[in-house]
This record gives C-alpha cells, sequence and structure tokens, in this order.
C-alpha cells in the first residue's frame, strides 16, 4: 500500500492503479485488463498515463480517466495527465490467465483459446463454450451481444441457467 | 488539396458514416423485433460512435481543438456532413435495416482492413482496433440477410425488396474526389475502386448464398463524399442537433 506524503514512483503508480476496479467486471482491475499501456513519472509530481481503449464505444473509458485523476491526485500527483492510444490495439489476448480465473469465478466465461481463429457465417451456434456456473460444455449462443460491448449471450443446458461470454476481440 | 486538410477530410468522412450510421441504429432501441436483436442494434450503435468519437477527436486535433469533437459531430449543418448515402436511409423494416448494415458494414470491413496499412499512424491504429468490431457487425447482418432470404416467402420478398430499394446508393460508397488523390498518393488511405472490386464480390457471395438477385445498375444516386444528400440527412440532423443548438453549450 502506498502511503501519501512520498513522491510517487513509477512503481508506485502502477501498485495504485492495479487497485481501480473495471466498473462492468468488478473483481478485475484496469491492469490486469491490460489497458493501461504506459506510466511515467515526470518532474514536480506530474504523472502521464496511457491507457488503449478495450472497445471503441467503451462507455467506462471516460469513468477510467476520472478514477485514475482521483486516485493519483489523492497519493500526493500534482498533475495527471491520461494519454490514449489506439496502436497496438487492445486485444483479449492480454487477459492474463489470473484474470481469467477471476472472470469465471465471477460467473462470466472468459474468452476461449480459440480466438483468433476465423469463425465461419453462423460458427458462433456451433461453438461450446464452458458454462462458468457448473463447468459444462453443453451451452447455446442466445445473442452475439449483451449487456456491454463486450460480452455475448449463452445459455447452459446442464445447470439451466443463462451466463455471460466475454468475445474474443 | 494539401495532406493535412485531406486527412482532416477523410476524417469527417469516417466519422459521419459512423455517427449517422448509429444515430440510424437507436432508431430502433426499445423497438426491436426480439429482445436480443434490440440489444444488437443498440451495441452495434455504440461500436459505430466509438469509432465516430476516435476520428471526430483526430480531426478536431489537426486543427488545434479550435473546434471540439462535439462541435464537429453537432454543429456542422447538412452540406458539411460527408458520409454516404446509403447509411442516411430510413431504416424502414428490419429487413431493410439489416440489408443496410449489411451492405455498409462489408464497406467497413474493407476500409478498415486496408487502413491497417495506412502511413498516417493515428488512422492505422484506429482502424487497426474499428476492424475488430467492423468483423462482428459483417457477420451478425451477413446471417441475417441469409436468414431472411431463406427463411420464408415473406421473409425473401421483403429482404429483396429491401435491396432493391437500397441498390442505387451503393456506389456512392466508392465516389472520390481531391480528398481521396491527395491521401492515396501518400499512402494514407486507399484506392476505393480497389475496395470496389473486392466489395462486389464478397457481397455477391453472401448474396447468392441468401438466394437473393442483385438489382440492376439503373438510377445511381451518388454525392455523399461532396455534401451532397437526399432529403432524409436533413431530418436526422434535425433531431440529432435539436439539444446541442436549442441550449447552445449545455453540459450535464
Ligand atoms: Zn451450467
Amino acid at each position: 500500500m502506498v502511503t501519501t506524503g512520498a513522491h510517487l514512483t513509477r512503481k508506485m503508480v502502477w501498485n495504485l492503479l492495479s487497485e481501480i476496479p473495471d466498473p462492468d467486471i468488478p473483481v478485475i482491475s484496469i491492469t490486469e485488463l491490460g489497458i493501461v499501456r504506459d506510466v511515467e513519472v515526470l518532474q514536480d509530481d506530474k504523472i502521464v498515463v496511457t491507457l488503449t481503449p478495450s472497445y471503441s464505444g467503451c462507455p467506462a473509458m471516460q469513468l477510467f480517466k476520472e478514477d485514475i485523476k482521483a486516485v493519483l491526485r489523492q497519493y500526493g500527483a500534482k498533475e495527471v495527465e491520461v494519454k490514449i492510444i489506439h496502436s497496438p490495439a487492445w486485444t483479449t489476448d492480454w487477459l492474463s490467465k489470473e484474470a481469467k480465473e477471476k472472470m469465471r469465478k465471477h460467473g462470466i466465461a472468459p474468452p476461449e483459446d480459440w480466438c483468433g481463429t476465423a469463425v465461419k457465417l453462423f460458427g458462433d451456434a456451433k461453438r461450446k463454450i464452458t458454462c462458468p456456473h457448473c463447468g459444462k460444455q453443453d451451452t447455446k449462443l442466445t445473442s452475439q451481444f449483451g449487456s456491454t460491448p463486450c460480452k455475448a449471450l449463452w445459455f447452459c443446458n446442464g445447470c439451466n441457467q443463462p451466463f455471460e461470454y466475454f468475445k474474443c476481440y | 488539396m494539401n495532406t493535412k486538410d485531406a486527412v482532416y477530410n477523410f476524417c469527417l468522412r469516417m466519422a459521419d458514416n459512423n455517427l449517422i450510421s448509429g444515430q440510424r441504429l437507436t432508431e430502433w432501441c426499445s423497438r426491436g423485433p426480439i429482445l436480443e436483436e434490440d440489444l444488437a442494434m443498440t451495441n452495434l450503435a455504440l461500436d459505430l460512435f466509438g469509432q465516430a468519437e476516435s476520428f471526430f477527436d483526430y480531426a478536431a486535433s489537426l486543427n488545434g481543438n479550435v473546434k471540439s469533437a462535439d462541435d464537429l459531430a453537432f454543429l456542422r449543418s447538412e452540406r458539411q456532413y460527408y458520409n454516404n448515402l446509403l447509411v442516411e436511409q430510413p431504416n424502414g423494416d428490419f429487413a431493410v435495416t439489416m440489408m443496410k448494415q449489411f451492405l455498409f458494414s462489408a464497406f467497413q470491413k474493407l476500409m478498415y482492413e486496408a487502413l491497417t496499412e495506412s502511413n498516417d499512424d493515428t488512422i492505422k491504429g484506429i482502424s487497426t482496433k474499428a476492424l475488430k468490431e467492423a468483423k462482428y457487425h459483417f457477420r451478425h447482418s451477413s446471417e441475417w440477410v441469409i436468414r431472411l432470404g431463406k427463411g420464408t416467402k415473406e421473409s425473401h420478398e421483403r429482404v429483396q425488396l429491401a435491396i432493391n430499394e437500397l441498390w442505387r446508393f451503393t456506389t456512392d460508397m466508392f465516389e472520390m474526389n481531391a480528398t481521396d488523390e491527395e491521401l492515396i498518393s501518400t499512402g494514407i488511405s486507399a484506392n476505393l475502386e480497389t475496395i470496389y472490386g473486392k466489395w462486389n464480390f464478397v457481397v455477391g457471395e453472401i448474396l447468392k448464398e441468401a438466394t437473393l438477385a442483385i438489382p440492376d445498375a439503373a438510377k445511381i444516386i451518388k454525392g455523399g463524399c461532396n455534401g451532397m444528400h437526399t432529403e432524409h440527412l436533413g431530418h436526422i440532423l434535425t433531431e440529432m442537433q435539436y439539444l446541442q443548438r436549442a441550449y447552445p453549450g449545455a453540459t450535464w
């Protein structure tokens, strides 16, 4: 934990950022999500954080900016700039194994390993996603679009429960 | 035309296509034929608004943010919008909307694919991101076009009527002006003639699968990239810009 008063170092900033949750999946932090691309500590406690959006229309981006500024100011940053870059583009491959496991425990099926392989038309309906509730694979796609742009809706025939699947990007 | 002006115009064209297309999709909000499609269309719109914002942000930064991204989105008049005529067409029934999405997303996907090779780093970055989304959009609308085409007699008739109505606006997506000339020569954007060839192939394959006939190329209507629009754009802007015009500088 970082204490107030000391000058912030790059590592301290990373640690602070790793405590800011993704509002849609609160068990995952913004660093685990992979959207924090760089941290620079400049003179006079000025800090520049570089983010890349997970999705073009991600409504949480504005919130991330505010959260980052608030947290870093609280720990002594005089000025915080949040820069947005688009390249390299965010990909679900940047989610760590641990992050995926946390997601599963939270009830959201994480992106499957076949992410990145081409999907034929109507191919999604033939895929099997492992149910995050019961672990069975007897599941079916309800809709490619769900409560947020990053998730699809699925249904498990094993436990008769709907669940969300974090789509491959 | 110098390169900076060309990039600016091009960003507006890309942003306007996304903005107007997204605005049309939101008209379906709470009116979708099924809940899943209601969600789908509003999610598609969200992606498109995000892409629009990225291009507006870049355009604004090119002019020192004298006009903000919001100003560009909401405070221009009809002749200053460079979107393609296809995206401003009314939604009609679900078949018309899905056909419109299909014809447009096929174009977007190919366009973004080409722009991932752009010499402009920002355009390249935005496009690499947007391409992932455009692929989902293209798949979603392709599946619907096939489902409707091979569905019932009525769904087939309706989706055939949809393409008959929309086809005359498709050539407009590939019209080029001085902006394109400059950006092709500098390796920033793609030659739309090349994209047109690919688009015809991709779209033709899906339409064949959907057992739909491609209408005659008669009565082609063009002009979007030069700010010449059908009467529908004015109506969209009236609704979309109401708040910003009635309450200038409103924030919340
Ligand atoms: Zn289950």
